[in-house]
């Protein structure tokens, strides 16, 4: 019973959404609109369960002498900011100073930061793949040479054939990979969902292996 | 409803009858074969190189949650990392589960638990150690994670579902840290990324398969079989539409799915 209830529910709101989606009912779609609601209620508990993993967590790290001293320097700063953003925002909401003040200025930074090392990580990433090992790699790294010389500058002074042959790239085989690749993803999608709806994908409740 | 719903909802109902036909198939005892998929097939050699090794091996189920468009890839990462988990626990390798949303965290919990009870090492499960919730914040949670794999220098890396600019970061990050990367997405986008970065790749749909192919289910390999069955029919209308294209036919046919 403990299994069977939840699948029974997952299958009866997945499928008044599903519904909800092709006939224009109005008691099905305001079901599905209430239903819909529901889930973000639902989020809201299982935000309070992981935010009360992370600080206990993060306290049970503060409190254990053995752990490194750089570990523990962490978790502090980590609940310091939760305490602090979350007195905050409750307090004055988040658009007012004292929590939009800290996030413009301590959070969006890092942020910032964050996707700017993007580039070193592709530049790294590209060394390792560009490196012709075998027939697919030379394949590779052959049209990535083209495509960069054909949307560079300089490409176009070197030979002026580069921008052509790197549009037809993109746009013809490029184009006909990706369209498999969803055409595939979008059908598994279909399997996956109606096995989750009809109960018989059970793997999400740590069930079938 | 318009033409294009219409042609969603056959193509929806078409799936339902396909999928049930193929499973009540597959359990009379005709189940399809799947070639190899190397992905897969590499998830023992890098939970086993950890064990080897003394080092764990970090999963992240994608940076979906299960109530959006994303739920799909997270449900099949989710399946990828019960099996990690499963041959985790056997192996006695340390696993790490990095959540970026609340709603699949109480997920990952119960599969790791199910998991190691059903290999008997129940004992050697501990939440608090295993599985991290950070934030829902992209980049915090990306810093989080690079973060865990440094410290924790992660021998194996298991990225599967949904992922937007965190792919490289995660990928390049694991591999910087020493780990074999195993990643597999739907995302065209985000396929290039994990090309470039990682060990192993699943493509597509083959991460949408990995829970047939890894559990050996007759109910989900008869779903794969349908599968292929609507891939081939989704080949013959392009192969159609190319004809009436090329015949310069195409143009009524538009104008009916734009009604």
């Amino acid at each position: 019973m403990r299994k069977e209830l939840p699948l029974g529910i997952a299958g009866v709101v997945g499928f008044i959404v599903l519904l909800d989606y092709f006939l224009k009912m109005p008691s099905l779609n305001s079901l599905s609109k209430l239903l819909q609601d529901w889930a973000i209620i639902v989020s809201g508990f299982a935000l309070a369960l992981a935010a009360v993993n992370l600080v206990l967590r993060h306290t049970s790290i503060l409190t254990q002498p053995q752990k490194k001293t750089d570990e523990r320097i962490y978790s502090a700063f980590l609940l310091l900011g939760l305490a602090y953003f979350t007195i905050t925002g409750i307090s004055w909401g988040i658009t007012k100073p004292p929590f939009k003040w800290a996030y413009d200025n301590f959070f969006s930074p890092v942020g910032a930061a964050t996707f700017s090392i993007l580039v070193f990580f592709i530049a790294s990433a590209a060394f390792r793949t560009f490196r012709a090992r075998n027939r697919e790699a030379i394949v590779l790294l052959v049209c990535g040479v083209v495509v960069m010389l054909g949307n560079a500058p300089v490409g176009e002074v070197l030979w002026k054939g580069f921008p052509g042959i790197s549009a037809w790239l993109m746009k013809i085989p490029n184009v006909a990979g990706n369209r498999g690749v969803m055409i595939g993803a979008a059908l598994g999608s279909i399997a996956i969902g109606v096995r989750t709806l009809l109960g018989l994908d059970r793997a999400y409740l740590g069930l079938d292996q | 409803m318009t033409i294009t719903r219409q042609v969603s909802f056959l193509v929806t109902l078409l799936t339902f009858i396909l999928i049930l036909v193929s499973i009540r198939n597959a359990r009379s005892g005709r189940l399809p074969e799947i070639r190899k998929i190397p992905g897969l097939e590499a998830i023992d050699e890098v939970v086993g190189r950890a064990t080897e090794m003394g080092r764990p091996v970090i999963c992240i189920p994608g940076s979906g949650d299960v109530v959006d468009s994303s739920a799909v890839q997270t449900l099949a990462g989710l399946a990828i990392m019960q099996h990690v988990a499963h041959r985790a626990a056997a192996m006695g390798a340390r696993l790490l589960v990095s959540v970026k949303w609340p709603n699949v965290y109480p997920l990952v919990l119960e599969q790791l638990r199910q998991a190691y009870l059903a290999e008997g090492k129940i004992e050697d499960f501990q939440p608090m150690e295993q599985v991290y919730f950070v934030t829902q914040e992209q980049m915090a949670y990306i810093l989080a994670t690079l973060g865990i794999m440094q410290r924790e220098k992660v021998a194996g890396a298991v990225l599967t579902g949904f992922f937007q600019a965190d792919s490289l970061l995660m990928a390049e990050g694991a591999a910087q840290a020493g780990a074999v990367t195993i990643a597999g997405t739907t995302r065209t986008y985000q396929i290039p990324f994990f090309v470039a970065a990682c060990d192993y790749v699943l493509l597509g749909d083959e991460l949408l398969v990995a829970g047939a192919y890894l559990s050996k289910d007759p109910v989900k390999l008869g779903s794969v079989q349908a599968l292929d069955y609507l891939k081939v029919l989704a080949i013959a209308i392009i192969g159609i539409g190319a004809l009436l294209a090329t015949g310069g036919l195409e143009k009524p046919l538009v104008k009916l799915l734009k009604m």
